[in-house]
């Protein structure tokens, strides 16, 4: 019996293992540095950070005043994009340890419930679920565009407020209870065209990653194109499995550009900089997008980062901003106590979450754990200063940023920052 | 159909009826894994009776989800048209990848289907005027039934009755199939080719058959699948979830189509029930899948019945353990 079968049962039993021992690895390489389980909730206010007035203590009027706020957060927190969703997740809990320190928002502590859709679309529908069971009064994340859009049509229906930390502008398009953190691709394209404008560039050539990311970049990228009078030469996609884009890279040569935008957020995008670098292509000013803004992607990249230019969060270079700018306060707080705490650099994914998880907070904090009260407070909420930009929200747009809230950066001695400083 | 199957279908429709009012706060994990289950179905026909290997199901799984979206969003079909269109386009290109390597002696399906399934992801990422590309696209309408939208999250209930009904008349098309003559001939095919070729079987048009039949079942999966969470993207299709389909019959037990929708349920459930163990979860993943293939190769239906039946007997193998018995 079984004799057909045999040698599928010998395939499994090899990928079992492999699953196995990968699992061993992946599980030890992670337990120094181990995150909060699931729940992150502190009934009592630590005692150190414990204000004179203890305000929980106080009799309010409300009845439900000794019961948590809870709030949703869906993260890609393992997976493939869990370099996107780990810092959010970090940031997430790290606030709201924080909060619950200080007493928590108008007396009441917060609950924090965190639930890991390992980047996949049916488990973020299925987590969405979970947090209306679990009535929370508003849901951070997802963190990518395709768990985004899975669960947006759920949220709208559920009149739930979702603030997603994932980039696609169709994520809030026609929606009404969906807002997101990240910046605008069209801002990022402005920029980037502006700076070529502004530099006589005419003809650039276009590489993108085929995510949904890229593909949203690539198509804002073409459309905008003329308005700028630039010409797009080259037009080329890679894939989340390629390693080498030499092919792509000599056939943009081939058409003569004077500037190349690389936009991606998959780790392939470093490898088009290093590829660059050994075709010697140095003449060719190269453009990243805002997805650039990793250090791993970085440390990837080498010195052929070196002179790059990208659009992106000031949270990258919270050291270069002048004391005076209106995100200096925020941001430099933020990543003193991220990099204290995790031992890791700030990138800019950790303040998407910070700035979504916030909102959220201000608009409890100003209008009460009520869902409705809470969407209508951010739509209208005006200069929401976050690590992003200075929000600005408004019924037609849930995205709040403008193109002022990106900062043109480079690479200096393996380091984001402002070009021209120094 | 046998008197076993019939009660097991009872009771498997007891359960469906049952489990939203049982485990209110978990029976809606199994509406996506119902769908699952549906293509399990189909492809447990493949692995157990002609004995060949799909690696595209995720492909055919994919057709059913974008004609289905492309169709009521751009046309402004209704999904009940939709579905039999992917149908119609799943069993052509079925027909076109399975009568050339079909006919072939050997693993040549598996080879096929792997590159076809690679090709539907890049065309379903490339083609962003057709596809929506790696974003995918949204609001696509929900199913209506007799004139009640199954919106998610309200009518989840519904949605979740909606989907085990289809995965209960999938296995009673299965089942009726097994226990008749195309059945008896595939079982013949499975257990040696040429023997049956002897006997007359036209082996290779039934290959051919079966193969049409199980890609429908997840061309099928695919449309409920894109009318049920209104939002399609290359994500859920990629080749990656082919080999999850398989794994899930084979851990199931490949020798009954109620395989499929048990591995499918212990497959679906697993990252579930494991989500707290946090960074452990791959390790024990794969820890239990070694021990199914190891120990219990004939999968975790046919293993659990025969060790009740050891049990019972103190016999280590049953003469009765032959695919008739099980069916």
């Amino acid at each position: 019996m079984l004799k057909i079968d045999r040698g599928i049962s010998q395939g499994i039993i090899v990928f079992a293992l492999l699953l196995l021992a990968s699992g061993i690895f992946f599980a030890c390489e992670q337990k120094p540095q181990q995150m909060e389980e699931t729940t992150t909730q502190q009934a009592t206010p630590a005692p150190e950070m414990q204000e004179p007035m203890a305000p929980a203590e106080e009799p309010q009027a409300q009845a439900p005043q000794d019961e948590p706020i809870k709030i949703g957060a869906i993260f890609a927190i393992t997976g493939r994009a869990a370099w996107l969703g780990e810092p959010e997740a970090r940031t997430a809990e790290m606030i709201i340890e924080k909060v619950n320190g200080q007493g928590g928002i108008n007396g009441r502590v917060i609950e924090l419930i965190v639930k890991d859709t390992q980047g996949a679309e049916d488990r973020a529908v299925n987590a969405v679920r979970d947090l209306f069971r679990e009535d929370v009064v508003a849901i951070i994340g997802p963190s990518r565009s395709g768990t985004s859009m899975a669960v947006a049509d759920m949220c709208e229906e559920q009149q739930m407020p979702l603030i997603s930390c994932a980039a696609l502008a169709q994520i809030t398009e026609g929606r009404k209870w969906v807002f997101k953190t990240p910046q605008k691709d069209s801002d990022v394209v402005i920029r980037i065209y502006e700076y070529m404008r502004d530099h006589g560039m005419t003809r650039v050539a276009l590489i993108t990653g085929t995510t949904g990311f890229g593909a949203g970049g690539r198509e804002k990228l073409k459309e905008m194109a003329p308005e700028y009078g630039l010409e797009v030469v080259a037009d080329e996609t890679y894939g989340p499995g390629d390693t080498d884009m030499t092919p792509h890279l000599t056939r943009i040569r081939g058409t003569n550009p004077q500037a190349i935008v690389n936009w991606s957020i998959i780790p392939g995008q470093s490898i088009v900089m290093k590829n660059m670098k050994e075709l010697g292509m140095s003449d060719i000013q190269i453009f990243q997008s805002h997805g650039f803004g990793n250090y791993g992607y970085l440390k990837a990249a080498g010195d052929a980062a070196e002179g790059v230019l990208f659009p992106a969060g000031r949270a990258l270079v919270v050291d270069d901003l002048p004391a005076d700018h209106p995100q200096k306060e925020v941001l430099s707080k933020l990543k003193q106590d991220y990099e204290t705490r995790y031992d890791e650099p700030l990138s800019t994914f950790a303040g998407h979450a910070y700035d979504a998880l916030w909102l959220v907070l201000d608009a409890i904090e100003n209008v009460g754990a009520d869902r409705a009260a809470i969407r209508d407070y951010i739509e209208n909420r005006k200069g929401f200063v976050g690590t992003g930009g200075v929000f600005n929200f408004s019924p037609e747009d849930h995205t709040g940023l403008d193109k002022d809230s990106l900062e043109m950066l480079t690479v200096r001695n393996g380091k984001f920052a402002i070009p021209g400083g120094e | 159909m046998g008197l076993k199957n019939l009660t097991g279908l009872v009771l498997l429709s007891l359960a469906v009826i049952v489990l939203p009012y049982a485990l209110p706060d978990f029976y809606f994990k199994l509406i996506q894994i119902g769908i699952y289950a549906l293509i399990c179905i189909g492809l447990s026909l493949l692995l157990g009776y002609a004995g060949q290997i799909s690696l595209g199901h995720a492909a055919f799984y994919a057709l059913g989800a974008y004609t289905s979206a492309i169709l009521t969003v751009r046309y402004g079909w209704s999904p009940w048209l939709a579905v039999w269109v992917g149908i119609g386009l799943t069993i052509i290109l079925a027909l076109a990848i399975g009568i050339p390597s079909l006919r072939l002696q050997g693993h040549y399906l598996a080879m096929a289907t792997l590159a076809f399934g690679e090709i539907a992801f890049v065309v379903a990422t490339a083609w962003v005027a057709l596809t929506g590309g790696p974003s995918g696209f949204g609001h696509i309408p929900k199913w209506n039934v007799f004139g009640y939208r199954l919106v998610p999250p309200r009518a989840d209930q519904a949605i979740f009755y909606f989907v085990w009904a289809a995965v209960i008349l999938g296995l009673l098309v299965a089942l009726n199939l097994i226990n008749s003559r195309v059945g008896r001939a595939l079982r013949a095919i499975h257990d040696g080719e040429q023997a049956a070729d002897v006997l007359g079987i036209p082996t290779a048009t039934y290959k051919i058959k079966i193969f049409v039949l199980s890609a429908a079942y997840a061309s099928v999966a695919g449309s409920i699948y894109a009318h049920v969470s209104g939002y399609v993207n290359p994500g859920p299709f990629s080749v990656e979830h082919s080999i999850l389909f398989i794994t899930m019959v084979i851990v199931g037990g490949m020798r009954t189509v109620w395989g499929g929708v048990a591995g499918a349920c212990l497959m679906g459930l697993l990252p579930e029930l494991l989500a707290d163990l946090e960074h452990w979860r791959f390790a024990i993943y794969g820890l239990i899948l070694l021990i199914i293939m190891m120990f219990i190769p004939q999968g975790i239906l046919l293993g659990v019945r025969d060790l009740i039946a050891w049990s019972l007997e103190k016999l280590p193998f049953r003469k009765a353990d032959s695919p008739g018995e099980t069916e």
